[in-house]
This record gives C-alpha cells, structure tokens and sequence, in this order.
C-alpha cells in the first residue's frame, strides 16, 4: 500500500510527477490514435485497431470524433504548461494546489470520458463527464489569473534586470497573467457554440467551410477559439520557456511588454470576428501577432547571444565556428527557440504567404488542397509546441551527457524531417502536379513517418525508463518528488 | 577535440543536405503517365444509360436536413472520354467549340459578380472546356478530329474544367446536377453516406491507396477506372463489389470529382462545388455529403461529370 502511495503522491502530487503523468497519457494516446489515419489506414493497421479495441465507428460523426479527440490531447497539454506556470512562478499555496488539483482531474476526466464517448459508443453519461472535465480546467484557469493577479505587491521585483514598471509590478508576471486571462475568455468562444450543440449546432471542421463566404456567428466562434486557442499556448510556452532560462536584461524590457501588448491586441482580433469588426479583424490579429512574433525573437537573440558568450569566455578571440559551437552546445537550451525559429518556415512563413498569394494561387486549388495548407501548418505548430515541452522535460530528468546530446538532437532533428516534409508536402502543387506527384508524395511520407515514429519510439524509451524507475525504491523519481522548477532556473 | 567535433558535425550536415537534395530531386522526376493499363470490361449498356430519380425528400448532407427534389434523370455513369471526344467533333463542325491550339474554348455568359472578398469575376465570353496541351488529357486533337487514348475510352472524361462539363452538357439540351440532386441520386432517402450502404471496404471504389490494378502507388499513384468498373465483377485476380446507388448509378463515390452545376449557391462564391471523392483522396472524402470546391476554369486528371435531364 506504501508503494503505490508513495508512487501516487509522486506522480500526482509533484511538478515533474504531474507533467511526466500528463506526457504518458498523450504519448498513448498519439500512438494509438495515429495509427487510425494517413498511411497507417492506408496499410490496413487501422481496421486491426478498431477492432483489437472494440471502437464503434459511424462515417457521418467522424468531424465529431475528430474534435473530441483534439480537445482530449490539447487539455493535457494545457495542464502541462499549468503544471510548469505553477512550479515556476510565486503563488500562494493554496491556488497551487487548487489549480493542479482541478486541471489534473479535469484533464484526466475530459480525456477519458470525452474518447470514450468519442470512440466507444455513445454513453451521455460520458458525455457529460467529459463537460464536467472541460469546466473544471475552465474552473482552473480562471483560479490561475487569480493567482498570477500581478498587482499583488508581494509579486513586485526591484531587480534592474527583468522588466517591471515603475512601481514595482513584474512584467513577465503580466504576460503570464495576460496570456491566462485571454486563455479563459477564448475559451468561452469555443464553449458557447459547444454548449449550443444541444439546440441544433452541427459539429464542423473549419477547414472544411473555409472558403463559403456565409457564415453563422456560431462558426465564426469555433474558427476564431481554434486558432487563438492554440496560439495562447504557444505564446505560454514562449513565457515558460523565458522563465526556465531566466530570460532578463534590455531584451526581456523590450520583449515583455511587446507580448503583453500582442496578446491583447491578437486577442481582441479574434474576438471581433464575432461583432462588427470582423471584416478588419483580420488586420487587427496581424498587428498582435507581430508585436508577440517579436517579442519570441527577442528571447531567441538574448538567449543565443548567452549561449555563444558563456561558451566561449575562455577564448579570447573566438572564431565563428566557435561561436556556433557554443550555441548549439547545448540542444536542450538551444532546442526550444531553434523549434520558435523553425516554426517560421513550417507556419507563420506559410500562413503569411498564403494571406499574401490567397486569391493568385491557393484559391486558384481545389478547395481539399486548401484544406491540406491549413489542416498541416497548425498540426505543424501543435507538433512543434510539443518537441519544445519535450526539451524542456528533458532537462527536467537532468539528463547530461550524451545521453542528454542524444536525445534533445534527436528531437530537432526528427521532428524538423517530419515537419519540414510536412510543409514540402503542402506546398507541392507550386512544383509538381497532380499526375507527377507520386514519387514525391511518397519521399515526403517516408520522411514524415520516419520522423514522427522514431520521436514517438524515442519518447517509448524515455516513457519505459520512468515506468521501470517508479519500481526501484530509490529511483529518480524520489528526487524528483520534492524538486521543483523555480529551483532549477538557469542562473 | 572540440574543432574536430564540429568539423565532423558540419561535414554531417552537409552529406545529408545534399542526400535530402538529390533524393528530391529523384522524386521530382518525371513519371510514366502512358504505363500500360490493365484488361477491363465495360457494359456498353450502361454507358448511354439514364436512371430515374423520384420526386420527393430525401435526407440531404451530413446532419441529415431534408430536402426535396422534382423527379429527374441522371446518366448511370460519368461521361467517358470517348462520348466526350464524340461531343467535340460535333460541337467542332457547329462551331459551338473552337480550338485555339492549346485549349479548346466554348462561350460562357458569365457569373453575377457581387464585388465580394475572394469572388472571381467570371465574365461572358469563351472559356477553356479543356486543355490539348497538358500530358495528361487522354483526348487528342489533330488539327481536325478528336480521339481518344487508345484504353481510355470508357474511363471517365478529366481534365475538363467546369464550362467544359456545362457545355458538354448544354450542347444535348441536359444540364450539369444540382448539389441536392446529385446527392439525392448518391445515397437515396435512407441517409446512408455510400451510395452502396454504411460502410466502405477497399473494393467497393476507386480512392486513393485502394489497390485497384490500375494504381501502383511507387509510381505513377492512382489512376481512373473505367466507368461502372465496381459491379461485382471480377478482373483477373481483382474481385469488385457491386456498389451501385439506390438508382442504379456507379462511381457516385470515388474515381473522379463530379462537377455540380449550382452557381453562386452562396453570394460571392465563385467555385463550383465537386462531390464524390476521387481516386486521390481518402476514404472519407467518399461520403456522400462531403464538398469539394474549385473556380469553374480548373480541371485536374481527378474530376469529371455527369448530366441530368
């Protein structure tokens, strides 16, 4: 009984046993789910899962499946970043616990009860367990804001470093507390429309409307909560990341209120493409983002700039290759702004040139291949989000070495294959057409398969070792149980 | 050390960009769109077949609203490339068509135009029905006739734009179906999402990695059947199921697009909509309510059409 206890208070009562529990149950759940689309379908490995695990699967309720299914992985991923705000920043006791004790069971009941109505039959009683676990994250969030309220003077930092104003309040504070608020308010956007399904909403994909000029207010809401949702949590990990390496100095003065004023500013965009603004609200997202786009470059330049400093203090004139070698010394610290760099190339480069060339050449596509663009840049974003969450747990192992080497080089170099495939693959029909295409596509699959499933298998081992580890009485995770991440901050 | 480190790791990096580089440019290269196609039959009678669509409701799109048509007729098949090629010899000799070297171009009358975001003005005038330039139309003009490909004449008529379906079906005095007939005609009344029932099984059409004999996804990828190719028969080793519509029709789902001829359903839309999935998309694209669209001049190896009357 002891054992399990100790394991228990472990897994669900410790920082890094909070997100190692949360990264194992999206990791199932991406081996599993992947293996019922793509070329898996394709080499028949889907009918042998729907029917090794007894899934009920109707044609007409796929869209519906595929939201479920998005909302279940996205949860755990909130909770993650939650897990990481609360061990990284100050709060009082109490919201910790509150917060983490709520988004953890609301994740695990969204996930459990919203797959296995998705997937398994429809029992409403499941249903309404998955509602309850999206309320209680709801629940959560609006908990977090309390928590980070900045103005709380004994938040207040004097140190000259970090961004604050002229009283005192921290500014990187603000961005965190932001960032939440608008995350709990964007969230209400998807909410609303949900809740509506009962009195004659019909489920939908966005990127299947995208192109019919009429839309109902409701729709608006679930493209506008989609997008804003997931570029909440990449603007939260930006933080998280900035926190993790003590992001300071000129830099951090500039970048925080830059990403104060983005999500703001981002925000207010997408909210208005439910009122009267929507025709310019796209303009209105466009000067958000770019204030928050700076402000991750600003880390970027900050961060690289330390790296190249710190490994080569003891040369006195060092030569380029140096200076490189000492940026990418370490992949775990490098990785995670290397990932916000890449990001360009496999989303914002293509969302922008899409916006620039949209009625010349994308519009001039079938609609499916349009689908195919904004279906693959956000799975490209959401991909990217999660080998940055994956760095950063890799230094949270305290993995060193080659070990360490091995494994956060395997990540950049794995997943930036499968991505970059991923966006060669969208964009193909500038350069080959559809008749020639094969050999192509084909190339392009290997690449994104081999990418995609080697970070899964080495993700497996990094999953089977803290499996193993939780049976050894003095293992890691005896460490790990009283550690936490304000402690480990790089100084 | 640490120089020789990052020598190895730069000459790493290069070896494998330029690997990367050369296996694209591999893949790049340019496949045989002429590879032999395998034995098939074709009913002759089901190519100038019409099938008989009831007056009434019928459960329309994916959350099943109910919608009603006239009675109307719509061909079993898509129209061939051979009964396309027919068309234009005749249509040459009465000058509904022209060729102008790289296209063959009908008149159109042209869209309304509403001024709206993303809206193309389709103004009257001629249109490219199809193009004579692209390797992959399989109907050849010599300067006088048009013929077809030879093994291609009971494979659905591609690489026809929009006004190229309108017209084919206009010169014959049918007309192109409308989004709600065309589904009506797929799935019937009882709301199923294939026109052969509530599943899908690899023989049932003609969708990408299906494994027909006529694809080999190494190389050229997936190819058209020839029309009516799903009807319980059995080509060598290849065993189809009958998968007809309600009505009667075959490839409601797979093989090739179908243009519908709704224009601007909504104000300011300007694509025509396409239904009935491919020989290059999933599965899921089969489902009878799923929507594609495209503007009415683009036309791809994987679209076709048919008429009703």
């Amino acid at each position: 009984m002891q054992f399990i206890k100790t394991r228990f208070n472990y897994l669900f009562g410790s920082t890094k046993g909070l997100i190692l529990a949360a990264i194992a149950v999206i990791a199932v759940v991406t081996a599993i789910w992947g293996m019922l689309s793509g070329p898996m379908a394709e080499m028949g490995v889907r009918e042998v899962v729907i029917k090794l695990l007894g899934m009920d699967i109707v044609q007409s309720e796929r869209e519906g499946r595929i939201v479920i299914l998005y909302h279940s992985i996205a949860m755990a991923v909130v909770a993650i970043e939650t897990y990481m705000i609360t061990g990284l920043l100050k709060m009082k006791e109490f919201f910790k616990m509150s917060v983490r004790v709520l988004i953890t069971v609301g994740y695990i009941l969204t996930m459990v009860f919203g797959m296995g109505f998705a997937y398994f039959g429809h029992n409403w009683a499941f249903h309404g367990l998955y509602i309850t676990g999206l309320s209680l994250i709801f629940f959560a969030g609006v908990l977090l804001c309390v928590a980070l309220w900045p103005w709380n003077k004994e938040y207040y930092v004097t140190d000259k470093d970090y961004a604050h104003t002229k009283s005192g309040v921290d500014l990187e504070r603000t961005a965190f507390f932001a960032t939440a608020v608008t995350t709990v308010i964007s969230a209400l956007f998807g909410a609303v429309p949900g809740s509506f399904f009962g009195n004659g909403f019909e489920v939908f994909l966005a990127e299947n409307v995208i192109r019919l000029p009429e839309k109902t207010t409701m729709e608006y809401s679930v493209i506008g909560h989609l997008h804003i949702m997931l570029a909440l949590i990449a603007i939260m990990i930006t933080l998280i990341i900035g926190r993790w390496l003590n992001f300071k100095g000129a830099w951090h003065k500039v970048a925080m209120p830059l990403m104060i004023l983005g999500t703001i500013v981002l925000n207010l965009g997408v909210w208005g493409v439910v009122t009267p603004l929507e025709p310019i609200a796209h303009m209105i997202i466009y000067v958000g983002a770019t204030p928050s786009m700076l402000a991750a470059l600003f880390l970027l330049i900050w961060s690289w700039s330390r790296f190249i400093k710190e490994g080569t203090e003891h040369l006195a004139k060092p030569t380029f290759l140096q200076k490189l070698g000492a940026m990418v010394s370490d992949p775990l610290k490098f990785g995670p702004t290397w990932q916000m760099l890449f990001m360009n190339f496999t989303t914002s480069g293509i969302g922008i040139f899409m916006a620039i060339r949209l009625d010349e050449i994308f519009r001039m596509w079938p609609a499916r291949e349009e689908r195919i663009e904004l279906t693959g840049h956000w799975h490209a974003l959401s991909a990217i989000i999660a080998t940055i969450i994956l760095m950063y747990y890799g230094d949270m192992l305290g993995l060193k070495g080659k070990v360490r080497q091995i494994y956060g080089w395997s990540i950049i170099f794995l997943s930036d294959i499968a991505l970059g495939a991923v966006t060669v693959f969208e964009m193909k029909r500038l350069f080959i057409t559809e008749a020639e295409q094969q050999p192509l596509v084909n190339l392009l699959m290997y690449m994104i398969d081999f990418g995609l499933g080697m970070l899964l298998v080495l993700l497996a081992v990094v999953m089977v070792w803290r499996l193993t580890d939780l049976f050894k009485p003095k293992g890691r995770w005896t460490e790990e149980a009283t550690h936490e991440l304000s402690q480990e901050v790089v100084k | 050390m640490k120089r020789n480190t990052l020598h190895a790791t730069r000459d790493c990096f290069v070896v494998a960009t330029f690997l990367l580089a050369m296996t694209l440019l591999v893949s790049c290269a340019p496949v045989d769109l002429n590879a032999p196609l395998p034995p098939s039959v074709t009913d002759p009678s089901i190519l100038t077949a019409w099938a008989q669509v009831p007056a009434g409701d019928f459960l329309f799109g994916q959350h099943e609203k109910v919608e009603t048509t006239d009675a109307y007729e719509i061909m079993v098949t898509d129209v061939t490339a051979q009964q396309y090629a027919d068309f234009l010899n005749a249509a040459l000799a009465d000058g509904y068509v022209k060729a102008d070297g790289e296209n063959v171009v009908g008149y159109y009358p042209g869209d309304p135009f509403h001024g709206i975001d993303h809206e193309i003005e389709i103004k009257a005038g001629d249109w490219a029905f199809i193009p004579l330039d692209d390797p992959s139309q399989r109907v050849k003009f010599d300067g006088s006739q048009f013929t077809v490909q030879e093994g291609y004449e009971n494979h659905p008529m591609t690489m026809v734009t929009w006004f190229g379906a309108w017209g084919y079906c206009g010169y014959y005095d049918y007309r192109l179906p409308t989004e709600i007939e065309w589904e009506k005609a797929a799935r019937g009344t009882d709301g199923r999402p294939f026109p052969w029932g509530w599943e899908i099984q690899r023989n049932n059409a003609n969708f990408y990695a299906s494994r027909d004999p006529f694809e080999d996804m190494k190389t050229f990828g997936s190819r058209t059947t020839p029309v009516g190719y799903y009807n319980g028969s059995t080509y060598g080793d290849y065993v189809t199921l009958d998968s007809k519509s309600p009505y009667g029709l075959y490839d409601m789902a797979g093989n090739v697009w179908q243009w519908i001829g709704d224009v601007q359903p909504q104000e300011g839309f300007s694509d025509r909509f396409m239904r009935g999935g491919s020989k290059d998309t999933y599965d899921m694209d089969l489902r009878a309510w799923v929507r594609n669209s495209a503007p009415p001049m683009y036309f791809s190896p994987g679209v076709g059409f048919r008429c009703v009357r």
